[in-house]
């Protein structure tokens, strides 16, 4: 048993994870490469919703990672050659949204909940201290109270 | 005040489920062409036969009409395909983008389907597409007579989308201009 769980680790160290881009799209600098990889990751495919164009075997997928490279050689920068794409489909195809008028809720919600849950908490706390300065027991009751909690003598 | 706080929490549920309740509901596969209102990119494609004339964007003006993108290999567009022939039959102006397409496969198609269109450009290597924003086929632009576009329908053009969304806004761009 723990041999073939061994043998099975060891294949699974050798198996190298599958790749949509082929070797025909890609660029002979490897440094263009790099940086046209790191692109593609950021772009969505506009076919398969939520695959990047870099995950991606759709035939739009290709044709949009054939046009990255080639505004690479260009010689585009990596920000003109996603605004190459975000031209034609829009902010859509960026993974990381930009932060502009229609994604204010998206950015800056998370922060308005927290305001929200910070006040909760801090109103929460001040009820709780105000409960604490509630009137103490008289000493007759705290005498009263100690014979009650007194452990009994027969037990 | 307690009271008013406890119901903070309540609100955001509903103001959750409302928002849940629009965006689920929505296609995410239709993305908004960033197109509208704006003149088609320019464009000169080839026919798909020797000796017709192809199509450029500056044709696609002068009166409210469409620009259908379509290809041999496309399945929803033999599903769109007999509406399209009706309504060129009725005088509606369509003209057509074989998208990602050998020639020789479009003009097939269009002899044995019969040819709904004005003018036909062929886009073997799918560019003018990808510059329309075109992610599927079919996609249907209506242009106004300015040649700037002023919808873009994504998925075929069926009787639904025909009567109370295309045919609406081409009698409105038609009493435009």
């Amino acid at each position: 048993m723990r041999r073939i769980v061994l043998t099975v680790y060891a294949l699974l160290a050798f198996a190298a994870p599958a790749f949509a881009v082929l070797p025909s799209e890609q660029l002979s600098d490897p440094k263009l490469e790099a940086r046209a990889r790191h692109i593609s990751q950021e772009l969505r495919c506009v076919v398969c919703q939520n695959q990047t164009i870099d995950d991606s075997d759709a035939p739009l997928a290709h044709d949009l990672r054939v046009i990255l490279r080639e505004r690479l050689l260009a010689g585009d920068s990596d920000d003109q050659a996603k605004a190459y794409l975000v031209k034609r489909y829009g902010t859509y195809v960026l993974l990381k949204p930009p932060f502009q008028e229609n994604t204010l809720l998206l950015w800056l919600g998370p922060f308005f909940v927290l305001g929200i849950g910070g006040v909760l908490v801090v109103s929460y706390l001040l009820g709780r201290s105000r409960l604490e300065a509630a009137p103490q027991l008289s000493t007759d009751e705290r005498a009263r109270l100690d014979d009650l909690l007194k452990p009994d003598a027969a037990e | 005040m307690n009271r008013a706080l406890a119901l903070i929490p309540v609100g955001l549920f509903v103001a959750l489920i409302v928002t849940f309740y629009f965006a689920l509901g929505r296609d995410p596969t239709k993305i908004p062409s960033v197109l509208i209102n704006k003149p088609l990119p320019a464009f000169s494609l080839p026919g798909v036969e020797a000796g017709t004339p192809g199509l450029r964007s500056s044709d696609v003006r002068g009166q409210p009409m469409l620009l259908n993108v379509f290809g041999s290999w496309c399945i929803s567009c033999v599903q769109e395909h007999p509406m399209l022939m009706e309504l060129a039959h009725e005088g509606v102006v369509i003209d057509g983008i074989d998208w990602r397409d050998e020639a020789i496969d479009g003009a097939k198609w269009l002899n044995q389907n019969g040819n709904p269109y004005a003018r036909v450009g062929n886009d073997r290597t799918g560019r003018t597409g990808i510059d329309l924003g075109v992610t599927g086929a079919p996609e249907t632009f209506v242009v106004d007579a300015k040649g700037r576009v002023r919808y873009k329908q994504i998925g075929p053009i069926d009787a639904d989308t025909w009567n109370n969304t295309i045919a609406p806004l081409l009698r409105k761009l038609r009493s435009e201009s």
